[in-house]
């Protein structure tokens, strides 16, 4: 039972900083009708600049974290301004083939930045395990659920309340209308990347301190985000964090126990495992769970 | 006072919509603009509240003045800023978000101190929306979605509203409702320019008209002449009783082929 709860926590834990991208994209296809596929580029970079601030810089851990999501809020923005906003008006499959580009620019940008090296985020959390009600887990675990769902929240309640995320929301449902209100479209679009990019940082740093650190490959953990998106439905940002703790959960599940229960799948079908949910929900569902089926505008 | 003069507009660079079109909204008054299915009402609107571009149309000559300052080159919301509000054809409420949340993003350029007394004044206004403030938009009847559309403009506080077939879809009573409020809103102080196919309401509360043909005015006259002219009579007040629902489907029709190209 404990082993099953810490393997649960643990799952939670890495749903959590899929959430965060997924959420990203969500805000950002949202906003634009983009799927923005140069989010793990933004994430891997996070990382990178959180790394910098702490050991190159000397900052104190948290001031590293929110000067990392600063400057990766303004290359995301800087992003959307240079390559994207061109685009506007093409079709969202042009559109999503540029941010594929982005992609590749910012991954060279990331190989060179940080070599064959592994950079290490600093380490806060450690190794250390606290108890809670009794069971024994990682802290970095309750580190990336606390943190990842606060950032969340913070998204949500701006995005719900402020005037400017109700502008925001506006630009989302009708760009015409939006403009006809006075809200200035193209800044809507910029912040959704800001945000998305901030976002990315946040989840790179959360990954990166973790016992492995961070290499350029790990971009590809980001892609993991691909299956939250499609299980959550692309246009929901509650279905994100649903989807992200979902698919982190059943991960660290079948990396638990499918050798002991299912030992013909092989070791690794964690690995695939997101994956397998993906397909499945775009057979039978395709909008996802919380998603809208394709929203009809006549 | 909000003018129009010789006015060209191009789609796509090549379609010529408007050919030199000049139109004037005196401060304080109502004006109605009438013509046919795709005579260019809707893209004099367009031209005046800087939502050419988007839908790739541009100016080629002519402008579009308010109190005698030209405002053509700027965005929309340089636009609305300056005092220009619009209810664009169709109503467009953001059926996800509450009435409420509609009527906020009307507010988007205001002052915000501005923000709770408007809500006020358009929720005195229009009764029914204060009653169904909290609820999705999306479920209002058609005359209260116009009424949302309307309140959502005012929030603005414009100077000079621009309304686009407000009509649109609705049974007479409500018609008439629609109508009255026209008046009303006017009566507190903003000029009105109302576009209309239903000419015999807008000739009826405006106090000067003006007739569209293929991008031309072709009738300029004071509303009250153009109600007792025999041409106007027999093409778009008579028109309207008998040919009203095929009218409408040709509309619909065109509406779709446009959204999807
Ligand atoms: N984005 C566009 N690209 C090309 N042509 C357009 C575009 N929008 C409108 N048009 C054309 O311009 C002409 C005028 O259109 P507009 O919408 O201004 O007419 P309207 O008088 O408002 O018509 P309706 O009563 O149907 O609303 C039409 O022939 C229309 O097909
Ligand atoms: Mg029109």
């Amino acid at each position: 039972m404990e082993a099953l709860i810490a393997v649960l926590i643990r799952g939670l834990g890495v749903g959590s900083t899929y959430a965060l991208l997924a959420v990203g994209f969500v805000i950002i296809y949202r906003a634009t009708d983009v799927v923005n596929f140069a989010q793990p580029a933004l994430m891997i970079l996070g990382a990178y600049y959180t790394s910098l601030y702490v050991f190159n810089v000397g900052m104190p851990f948290p001031v590293a974290v929110i000067a990392a999501m600063i400057t990766m809020a303004v290359i995301s923005a800087l992003t959307e301004r240079i390559a994207l906003r061109p685009m506007v008006g093409e079709p969202p499959f042009a559109a999503a083939m540029v941010t594929f580009g982005v992609f590749v620019v910012l991954f060279i940008l990331a190989f060179r930045l940080i070599g064959t090296n592994v950079i290490v985020v600093g380490d806060p959390w450690g190794l250390e395990r606290i108890d809670l009600f009794g069971i024994r887990v990682n802290q970095i675990d309750l580190a990336k659920i606390v943190i990842s769902m606060i950032a969340i929240a913070v998204v949500g309640v701006f995005l719900k309340r402020s005037r400017v995320g109700l502008a925001m929301r506006a630009t989302a449902l009708d760009q015409e209308v939006a403009l006809a209100q006075g809200v200035n479209v193209g800044r809507m679009f910029g912040l959704s990347w800001a945000i998305s990019g901030a976002l990315a940082a946040l989840s790179g740093m959360l990954i990166g301190t973790a016992a492995g650190g961070v290499t350029p490959l790990v971009a590809f953990v980001a892609l993991k985000a691909l299956p939250v998106i499609i299980l959550g439905g692309l246009d929901s940002i509650q279905g994100s964090v649903y989807a992200g703790l979902i698919i982190g959960v059943a991960e660290s599940l079948t990396r638990a126990y499918s050798s002991t229960y299912f030992p013909w799948v092989g070791s690794n079908f964690d690995i695939v495992v997101p994956y397998a949910i993906m397909i499945l929900v775009l057979m039978i569902r395709p909008y996802g769970l919380f998603g809208t089926p394709e929203v009809q505008r006549v | 006072m909000l003018a129009v003069e010789n006015l060209e507009v191009v789609y796509e660079d090549v379609i010529l919509v408007l050919k030199g079109i000049s139109l004037s909204v005196p401060e304080g008054s109502i004006v109605a603009l009438l013509g046919a299915n795709g005579a260019g009402k809707t893209t004099v609107l367009r031209a005046i509240t800087g939502l050419l571009d988007i839908h790739r149309g541009e100016i080629r000559k002519g402008k579009v003045t308010l109190d005698d300052k030209e405002i053509h080159h700027l965005d929309a919301p340089k636009t609305v800023a300056a005092g220009v509000g619009q209810v664009m054809e169709g109503r467009r409420i953001l059926t996800e978000l509450s009435v409420e949340e509609n009527l906020r993003v009307g507010a988007h350029t205001a002052a915000r101190g501005t923000v709770q007394d408007n809500l006020d004044r358009v929720f005195t206004t229009f009764p029914v929306l204060a009653d169904r403030r909290r609820s999705v938009a999306g479920y209002l009847s058609g005359g209260e979605q116009q009424m949302l559309a309307i309140g959502r403009a005012l929030m603005a506080e414009p100077r000079y509203l621009l309304l686009d077939e407000p009509s649109l879809g609705l049974a007479p009573l409500i018609v008439q409702q629609i109508r009255d409020l026209i008046v009303e809103i006017n009566e507190q102080g903003t000029s009105v320019l109302l576009v209309e196919q239903n000419a015999n309401m807008a000739l009826s509360i405006a106090s000067h008209g003006y007739i569209m043909e293929t991008g031309k005015i072709v009738m300029d006259k004071p509303a009250a002449v153009l109600r007792d002219d025999e041409d106007v009579r027999e093409f778009y007040l008579g028109l309207r009783e008998e040919g009203a629902a095929s009218f409408r489907d040709v509309k619909h029709y065109k509406r779709r082929k446009r959204w999807l190209s």
